[in-house]
């Protein structure tokens, strides 16, 4: 019934909420708001709601980049998000979220990795970030992707001494080089949108993720959905996402 | 796998193989070599090797998975512990999950679904070799297995690699080149309506370049796709 309804609003350029088919809903950010992490922000796209927390730990380099920090990304559905969301080990779509977002910081050389090294091939900064669903109401790609860089634009790197980790006293700022944006833009019939709800994501045909970076340049990619895209598609898609990301940088 | 520092993988507009930057690997391709698979196919391009087989559709259990209007496919899309220079650790990691979710949707829009309510379509791939492009390298082996299995299909799925080392787009990335690139671009398509069904990206790349890699994976898609095909009548003509 609802489907219906929305493909019928789509035919006329319409959407349930009023909104333009290239608009986003309000957002909202909020950086710092989790005292004992390094770094923080929480994401309000509507009424999607997640909070982005940052912890630096002392790691061991990979072998293939023993001069170069860590980097993780996770995210946990918590079953407070969402009625279908059920405790447990991390599904497909989560694990497929935790891996774009992760491609996007990692591909564009947001953190500078290098500066995180402090014994060659031994001990590195780790950079953990971790995506908490506070509620889902779709566009969980780019509310965490958001998250994650504003997290990471207030991230402090603390004090280690003596083999431990001082977490009162800091020795400066997260070096981060550049801020990728994703955005997700979903085909329904011959429409495209951006920032699907959860209501327009159940009748999303397919979607492209593409994060962008602020000088242009596309760092990430990953297509989703149960149908095919034409070149043509895609040409646009990326035109819109990389127009949109724009918009939302200035946010934070 | 490592990364090299500065390594130069394109001189003289030649590879380090000896290829050109549009040119594919070796492609093999062979039908039906699983005698207990209701469909199954090896494909290789130069190393890279994997192994599909395809079950079903058969009926879904437990019940409460199934769907009363169409049947569901299940992938998985698993490293052997052998296929690279490391060890694998044995057990569903974080990177195979997503691919086979990627591959799953790379196959999805070829299938009739609706027409087997109930039930499932397995789809089970094994790389046994991995030298870069796995994840494309299984879609073709998992389209060949479909076919074999005699499921109707809208068109077979082709799929390659396209990329950026030193500067210039390239196709078909080897481990080296994939470890070292400045851009990978995985695509999957069906060929007679160059319709995308999988496309990822990672690196750096300017719009204009991931158009033109984009038709150039559809122009040596097109090989791909003939190869497809002689290796299905092959098949069916021993």
């Amino acid at each position: 019934m609802r489907a219906n309804y929305i493909l019928k609003l789509l035919e006329k350029d319409e959407r349930l909420d009023g909104r333009k088919l290239d608009q986003f809903r309000p957002i909202v950010i909020e950086k710092g708001i989790i005292e004992r992490a390094e770094g923080s922000a929480r994401v309000k796209i509507g009424k999607t709601d997640i909070i982005a927390g940052v912890k630096m730990e002392i790691e061991t380099p990979f072998p293939d980049t023993p001069n170069e920090g860590t980097l993780k990304t996770n995210i946990e559905f918590a079953p407070i998000a969402h009625p279908d969301f059920i405790p447990g080990p991390p599904s497909e779509d989560a694990t497929e979220i935790a891996r774009v977002v992760d491609r996007g910081i990692r591909e564009s050389n947001s953190i500078d990795l290098e500066k995180l090294c402090l014994i060659e091939g031994e001990k590195v900064w780790g950079v953990f970030i971790d995506l908490h669903v506070i509620n889902h109401d779709g566009n969980l790609i780019d509310a965490s992707s958001l998250a994650s860089v504003a997290a990471l634009m207030n991230t402090k790197i603390p004090k280690y001494e003596d083999n431990k980790i001082i977490r009162t006293e800091f020795i400066g700022k997260l070096p981060v080089l550049h801020t990728p944006i994703n955005v997700v833009v979903s085909k329904i019939l011959d429409k495209y949108i951006v920032d699907a709800d959860k209501e327009e994501e159940e009748v999303v045909d397919a979607w492209l993720s593409v994060a962008t970076r602020e000088d242009g340049y596309v760092c990430a990619m990953q297509k989703g959905g149960s149908k095919a895209l034409s070149l043509n598609d895609i040409d646009y898609m990326i035109d819109l996402s990389s127009k949109k990301s724009k918009e939302l940088r200035k946010l934070l | 796998m490592v990364k090299i520092k500065g390594i130069e993988l394109i001189k003289d507009g030649k590879r380090l193989d000896g290829r050109k930057p549009f040119e594919t690997r070796e492609v093999e391709m062979k039908v039906g070599i699983i005698p207990n698979a209701n469909g199954s196919a090896m494909v290789r391009f130069g190393k890279t090797t994997a192994i599909a087989a395809v079950y079903g559709p058969r009926l879904l259990l437990p019940k409460h998975l199934q769907e009363m209007d169409k049947a569901i496919i299940q992938c998985r899309y698993n490293m052997a512990p052998f296929s690279t220079d490391e060890r694998i650790k044995p057990g569903t990691s974080r990177r195979e999950m997503e691919i086979s979710k990627v591959v799953r949707l790379a196959l999805e829009p070829v299938l009739f679904l609706e027409n087997y309510p109930k039930t499932t379509i397995d789809v089970y791939i094994e790389i046994i070799q991995a030298d870069g492009s796995t994840r494309v390298t299984s879609v073709n082996a998992a389209s060949l297995a479909l076919a074999d299995a005699g499921i109707p299909m809208k068109d077979l799925v082709v799929a390659l690699s396209g990329g950026k080392i030193n500067g210039q787009l390239i196709l078909d990335l080897n481990g080296i080149e994939d470890n070292n690139s400045e851009a990978d671009v995985p695509m999957a398509f069906m060929p007679n309506k160059k319709h995308i069904t999988l496309l990822q990206m990672d690196g750096e790349l300017k719009h204009e370049e991931i158009s033109k890699l984009i038709n150039e994976m559809f122009k040596a898609g097109e090989i791909i796709y003939k190869k497809q095909i002689e290796a299905l009548k092959n098949r069916y003509s021993e």
